[in-house]
């Protein structure tokens, strides 16, 4: 089943298309890669999808509801949660309360505290952060800060998850650690898109990648397929 | 067609002064950062010292530019270097610096107002200089107000060309696009930032000299002058020096309209001009 | 925290505001009216600064617009007079407050930081300049006159006023609003993104804090007597109680009550006994605030128990 269809998808900043007539879709419970150079409008698809910014055109379809033009807040709200390129975690508020405000909000119903919390404890479990609860999120390390993340994206409830440049900036050994991550994360039922420059990690969790160029699509495949694509191939040697 | 005339004329006038008082608010905001609330008491200041050189020693208005000017530059990099630079090194995110140094401005308005009332008090002050009027076509126009323009022209000009055209002003541009940039082409910031602060304060001086020949005078003079130039700053964009000059102009020839129509209604009509523009179009006209 | 300071916080503080309030009550009965009017002034910087920290405390969207609505206050009480109770008078000048902030935050939702904050200080003078237009030339008179109330009665009220906002303020930080307030403040767009719907609760939060600052207002005006538009939308009244809430300290519920309670007791002060020197001592200790006293006198206190405990124990504390 398609939990996501994009069709069309197009968005302008000042007559400059930073995605144009971008379709694709996402099966239920996949790990989708997202792959492309600098600037090929990865985020800006995210922010589309996510609500921070409205399409100019185009139909973004979540369980066949077209989110297009609809506020983050809802989105996330009807189960689609995301983490940020530039990570952005609440760097004033510990990692126990970062958490504890997705569990609030990020699904309609309103919980009592208790259940909020206990949904908390069992998400910092899961992503290995129970030991730091009381830690303040800014004076984290990256990795932690992206894993504060993750897990507050997580206590919302998502049933697709967008994870932006996970690996990023991360040393190897915590670039696995996080490959484990998204895997897991995959077999709680949780369906992920993921954009991510790290191509050992893209190669190995998705079965499969779509490449943006100049905002548009220009190959779509298998890891196999799209690592012997010649417009692939071009693109990326001719930055 | 006389009428306007004169309308138009007035607003030029008025545009003028406008736009000399708000450059230098916007460079501060445009290159520094500083919401400078305190801008028009160095425009107050301005005004009265050419109002006692002029009174106690006869000394010409228009030489007053050449006091005034630098007396108000040494007073603006003393005020940026002793306050604004410390405030700097002790709040480095920028959002929150924007609005400390608004809440340190505000302070430092109040200091130099009270001094100002220590040295000449609270009464309403003047003195006349030209003031006779012209005839150019039949129009009359009054002499001094029509000296305002020019000067408050040549200034903006100058000013302008300054910033475009020297290397100081090219340096504080550069400062302004791209801090980290700059510094590593060897641009000492802090010492252009405090630059910046004391050109928008001298700025502030000049205004306060022209504006002394042809306007009263009162040490709480400040406050509104400042709100003008926060208006013609949003009009033209914050931080756009050629959008300031524009806006300054625009908002000129609006007052005098609307000064024609209802006098009582001009600084609302500012002041709603002012919100619709933050609200349609924050950048302003010559914003990016 | 843990979970000592928690249970501290829950059931001391409290009783301990139950304690101050009867205190207070008894205040008319055994002390002169001196007092009484000195420390209806000082309530009144108190609800102003704790009013605005409602908002711009947690959100970070610093508000000039305290002078519009404590403006819009002081007239409600100037229009209705005696024709209404002096206590429909005070709802009804914070209702319109309410109204009011309620508009300009639902059309001020684009505008964040600097852009916010001239907003709201050019809506001071608008509505200045709209109501002198309009008392010169619709009514004929600038200003009018208020039906005083006597002091007991204006302290009273203030009093219950000032109750209410603590009690507003108490709740709203320790619920799970106030959390994601903070977090507007913290990353607003993290804070869409999990659900938070932020543009409601800026809306709501800001006409609420309008809504105390309007009450405060109402109530002032029969203490003043008469009312002009420059006396009731001075921007001083929209400069202070950030001062005063900076003053005290942003970072806890203590710190602008603090500030406001301090700073109040020596403006009323300075005022009566050095008029000129006033003004200038006001801007010196805004200055010293902003460049030394960035934590407030909370911080300044923080930090003096800290150097002096942390002497004795700096070993095993860390």
């Amino acid at each position: 089943m398609q939990i996501l269809q994009v069709e069309g998808l197009t968005k302008n900043f000042g007559g400059l298309a930073a995605v144009s007539e971008v379709d694709f879709h996402v099966e239920e419970g996949e790990i989708l890669g997202l792959i492309g150079p600098n600037g090929a409008g990865k985020t800006t698809t995210f922010n589309l999808i996510a609500g921070t910014y409205e399409p100019n055109s185009g139909k973004i379809l979540f369980n066949g509801e077209n989110l297009a033009g609809k506020k983050p807040n809802v989105i996330c709200q009807k189960g689609l949660a995301r983490t940020f390129q530039n990570v952005k975690v609440f760097p004033d508020m510990d990692v126990f309360q970062n958490v504890l405000l997705g569990a609030f909000f990020g699904t309609p119903e309103k919980k009592s505290r208790s259940q909020a919390k206990s949904e908390v404890e069992e998400i910092l479990d899961f992503i290995g952060l129970s030991d730091r609860t009381d830690m303040v999120a800014g004076s984290m390390t990256l990795v932690n800060q992206k894993r504060v993340e993750v897990a507050r994206a997580l206590a919302t409830k998502p049933k697709l998850l967008l994870l932006d440049e996970l690996m990023a900036g991360l040393n190897p050994t915590e670039v696995g650690e996080s490959m484990e991550l998204v895997k897991r994360i995959q077999k709680k039922g949780i369906t992920v898109i993921m954009i991510e420059h790290v191509m050992k990690a893209i190669m190995n969790i998705c079965k499969r990648i779509i490449v943006l160029h100049h905002g548009q699509k220009i190959a779509e495949g298998t890891p196999e397929e799209i690592s012997t694509s010649k417009t692939v191939i071009e693109v990326y040697l001719g930055e | 067609m006389t009428s306007i005339i004169n309308i138009l004329v007035n607003g030029l006038i008025l545009g003028g002064i406008y736009a000399l008082t708000s450059v230098g608010l916007s460079m501060q905001y445009g290159v520094a950062r500083i919401f400078n609330i305190a801008h028009g008491e160095f425009i107050m200041v301005g005004a009265f010292i050419t109002w006692m050189l002029y009174t106690s020693f006869g000394i010409n208005p228009l030489l007053c530019l050449v006091v005034a000017g630098p007396v108000l530059f040494i007073l603006g990099f003393i005020v940026h270097r002793y306050l604004f630079k410390t405030l700097k090194d002790k709040t480095p995110v920028p959002t929150a610096f924007e609005g400390n140094s608004m809440l340190l401005a505000f302070g430092i308005l109040f200091i130099i107002q009270s001094l100002g009332i220590y040295l000449w008090g609270t009464q309403i002050k003047g003195y006349s200089f030209m003031a006779y009027s012209i005839y150019l076509g039949g129009i009359r126009f009054s002499a001094n107000r029509m000296l305002i323009l020019f000067f408050a022209v040549f200034l903006c000009v100058l000013f302008y060309l300054f910033l475009t055209r020297t290397r100081p002003g090219k340096a504080i541009r550069a400062a302004a696009q791209d801090p980290e940039a700059a510094s590593l082409m060897g641009v000492d910031i802090n010492k252009m930032l405090a630059l910046c602060f004391a050109l928008g304060a001298m700025m502030a001086g000049f205004a306060g000299v022209l504006l002394s020949m042809a306007y009263q005078l009162q040490t709480n003079m400040g406050l509104p002058y400042t709100i003008i130039a926060i208006i013609v700053v949003v009009l033209g964009g914050l931080g756009s020096i050629p959008g300031s000059m524009l806006g300054g102009f625009i908002l000129g020839i609006i007052g005098s309209i609307v000064n024609t129509i209802d006098p009582g209604l001009t600084l609302a009509a500012y002041y709603l001009l002012f919100m619709i523009l933050l609200l349609v179009r924050p950048s302003g006209i010559l914003g990016r | 925290m843990n979970w000592k300071t928690i249970k501290y916080n829950r059931y001391l503080y409290p009783a301990l505001y139950i304690l101050i309030i009867v205190l207070f009550i008894a205040i008319p009965y055994i002390t002169a009216p001196y007092t009484i009017i000195l420390l209806s002034s000082i309530f009144m910087y108190i609800s102003l600064t704790l009013s605005w920290t409602l908002f711009s405390g947690p959100t970070g969207y610093t508000s000039l617009a305290t002078a519009a609505f404590f403006g819009l206050g002081l007239y409600m009480a100037g229009i209705l007079g005696d024709s209404v109770p002096l206590i429909v008078a005070v709802i009804c000048g914070g209702l319109i407050s309410f109204i009011l902030a309620f508009i300009i935050g639902a059309i001020t939702l684009r505008l964040r930081g600097i852009y916010f904050t001239i907003f709201t200080f050019g809506l001071v003078e608008l509505i200045k300049h709209l109501m002198l237009w309009w008392e010169i030339n619709i009514v004929g008179v600038r200003g009018r006159f208020v039906p005083r109330a006597d002091n007991a009665t204006v302290f009273y009220i203030l009093l219950a006023i000032l109750a209410a906002l603590l009690l507003t303020t108490y709740f709203l930080k320790s619920s799970r609003y106030g959390m994601a307030l903070s977090s507007i403040g913290s990353n607003e767009e993290a804070a869409i993104h999990i659900g938070i719907n932020v543009v409601n609760l800026k809306i709501i939060t800001f006409a609420s804090s309008a809504f105390f600052i309007g009450l405060t207002g109402t109530i002032m005006a029969t203490r003043w007597s008469y009312i002009d538009p420059y006396i009731a939308f001075d921007p001083f009244y929209s400069f202070l109680p950030p001062l005063m809430a900076i003053f005290g300290g942003l970072g806890n519920l203590f710190g602008p009550l603090l500030g406001a309670a301090v700073f109040s007791y020596l403006q009323e002060t300075l005022i009566t006994r050095f008029p000129y020197s006033y003004m200038l001592i006001f801007g010196l200790i805004m200055v010293i605030t902003i460049l030394y006293l960035p934590n407030g006198l909370i911080g300044l206190y923080q930090t003096i128990r800290q150097r002096f405990i942390g002497g004795k124990h700096a070993d095993t504390s860390s």
